[in-house]
């Protein structure tokens, strides 16, 4: 498991500013019993082909304070499981971003430009060293590191992983 | 040293000797709300831990209140599950579906005191700040941790001081003022933030108007909205708790990284058009617009003062005939106490439908949802998309006087103007 969280790589999708958590999950979608099932909702009022062009990209690349709204966390577990490996925004909701490290979904924030990234670039990530290789502009782009706590956490695969491995002693 | 209420809290509750804002502490939680979500997500993760207690069953307050009494098979498939969860864990604090939404019931029921430290499973979990303690919302599987050790990491906020004074005018109320605040800072100008409320103007509030304001701050991305402890605080704690507490204050030195300053009498009405609570205007930009629907409650605006002015304003007149009025209190309590006043029967007779208290038609999941291309002014704190209802639906949000005001006109409707 360790040190499998470093690297990360993807395919850039862009999403827009104030991307809320009752756009990513619909409320009438919220008592579905299902996960699989919830996930073809998925964006489904802001962007209905979301779900549909999903191996388009699994970066996702998005603007001001990614997840507003509620503490559903049914909003990092639809993305989870469409294959989302991380998502960079210019800024996240508070519990949104504990939500995606919790998961296990490296959240990075950056004031990113269009001149950096476009659609559909593939990227490398490197989360200790702070870097982003855009393998399509052939240009690196660095961010603030995650604090050593956290990125503890994602080379877990998750709190309940580093939990469940304290539990076991 | 010189520290905030936030950083004061915070720091009680870790080990630590000092702490700093940004700085992630472990802290000790005091007490832990879950509703629904305990169901949705909460369960299954726990599962995972493959542990046979929770870590203190007294220190959970556990409440069904959003799809209540279930209006769908999948809900009440929900519920059971919920149900299973909090018997095979052996809950204390095992509260129905009669009680009300978790907000207001949890401080009705004297667990929200001053100088704790609360988490939910819920983002308006902000609410009880107005009780002098920290509270904020977090996710599933930060329930889950919380279940098993009773601990959790938190970053110490930076601290933004809102400095109020005055008074709120007739037909003005607190949400007016929150929504201000909101439209002011953006619903990205309090990331991270804890927004602490000074001043006699803050005093000058009850404490049905400051839960309004603690319930709405994070909709400016903050972590908590912690109100100065004072008189009617302690009076509106008596009764309600047994438990010993103490106040907490800032210290004199305490370090802001923002100092905001409001005065109450130049707040006037403020609605938040579709599909932020950002989005704000005035009530002169917004008056005419059509509405189909008003709706008063929610844990942002389901409480006395709430119903007792939209009774005020409505008593011996008629609901327009193309618009409807839903009313939901937001607890059993206040329902009583409703009853008791009369305000029940001049809702009813005015032509409003009133309810049980659940989030109902807050998140669009009974009670009150809305179809397509509806207008709905409402009393809640979240106007997204399809949030109550149709994606094409519409929501303005404002205070119970202009809902109240607007339910009679069937049309936006500034309440300064309708004789009350
Ligand atoms: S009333 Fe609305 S905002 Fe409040 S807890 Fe219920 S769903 Fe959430």
């Amino acid at each position: 498991m360790k040190g499998k969280m470093d690297k990360v790589e993807g395919r850039v999708y862009i999403l827009g500013d104030d991307i809320n958590t009752d756009d990513i999950v619909p409320s009438h979608v919220l008592t579905m019993r299902d996960p699989h099932e919830m996930v073809k909702y998925t964006l489904e009022f802001i962007d209905p082909t979301f779900v549909k062009n999903i191996d388009r990209g699994n970066i996702i690349l998005a603007g001001e304070n990614f997840g507003t709204g509620s503490s559903r966390e049914e909003a990092v577990n639809v993305f989870k499981i469409l294959g989302i490996k991380a998502i960079i925004a210019k800024s996240f909701a508070r519990i949104y971003f504990r939500n995606l490290i919790n998961l296990g979904i490296p959240g990075i924030t950056l004031d990113w430009n269009s001149h950096q990234f476009s659609k559909e670039d593939i990227l490398e990530i490197s989360l200790q060293e702070g870097i982003i290789l855009n393998k399509s502009k052939d240009i690196t782009v660095k961010f603030e590191k995650l604090p050593k706590f956290l990125r503890n956490i994602l080379e877990e695969g998750g709190i309940l992983n580093q939990l469940k491995k304290k539990l076991a002693g | 040293m010189n520290y905030t209420i936030a950083e004061k809290i915070l720091k009680e509750h870790s080990e630590q000797e000092r702490i700093s804002p940004s700085e992630f502490v472990d802290c000790n939680i005091d007490l832990i709300m879950v509703h629904e979500q305990l169901g949705g997500r909460i369960h299954e993760e726990y599962e995972k831990l493959a542990i046979d207690h929770v870590w203190d069953p007294k220190k959970i307050f556990f409440i069904l209140d959003h799809w209540v009494p279930a209006p769908t098979i999948n809900a009440a498939q929900m519920h059971q599950d919920c149900r299973a969860f909090a018997k095979k864990y052996k809950f204390v604090h095992n509260i129905g579906i009669d009680k009300g939404i978790c907000h207001q019931v949890l401080p009705e029921m004297g667990f929200a005191r001053p100088g704790m430290l609360i988490v939910g499973s819920d983002s308006h979990t902000t609410t009880y700040g107005t009780f002098n303690c920290l509270s904020t919302g977090i996710g599933a599987t930060d329930v889950s941790v919380v279940f098993a050790t009773g601990k959790l990491w938190l970053k110490v906020p930076e601290s933004y001081k809102i400095s109020i004074s005055g008074e709120l005018n007739k037909g003005v109320m607190s949400k007016d003022f929150i929504l201000t605040l909101i439209g002011d800072l953006s619903t990205k100008g309090a990331i991270y933030k804890s927004l602490e409320f000074h001043g006699s103007g803050a005093e000058s509030l009850s404490i049905d108007g400051r839960m309004t304001i603690s319930n709405m701050v994070v909709e400016a991305g903050a972590k908590f909205g912690v109100f100065l402890p004072d008189k009617k605080m302690k009076e509106w704690l008596m009764g309600r708790t047994k438990e010993r507490y103490k106040f907490v204050i800032p210290d004199n030195n305490a370090f802001y990284e923002k100092t905001i300053e409001y005065d109450l009498s130049e707040i006037t009405p403020v609605v938040a058009k579709p599909s932020s609570p950002g989005n704000t205007a005035k009530i002169e930009e917004v008056e005419g617009i059509e509405i189909d629907q008003a709706f008063l409650g929610s844990c942002t605006n389901g409480r006395m003062e709430d119903l007792r002015i939209a009774a005020k304003i409505l008593d011996g007149k008629k609901v327009h005939p193309y618009t409807r009025l839903i009313i939901t209190p937001a607890s059993k309590e206040i329902y009583k106490e409703a009853l008791k006043e009369g305000l029940i029967e001049i809702f009813i007779k005015v032509g409003g439908v009133v309810t049980n208290p659940t989030c109902g038609a807050c998140i669009g999941g009974h009670l009150g949802v809305l179809g397509e291309e509806e207008v709905c002014i409402s009393s809640t704190n979240r106007n997204f998309k399809g949030r109550m209802g149709a994606a094409s639906s519409q929501v303005y949000l404002a205070s119970p006087a202009t809902v109240a005001a607007s339910a009679l006109k069937g049309k936006i409707t500034d309440p300064r103007e309708v004789r009350h």
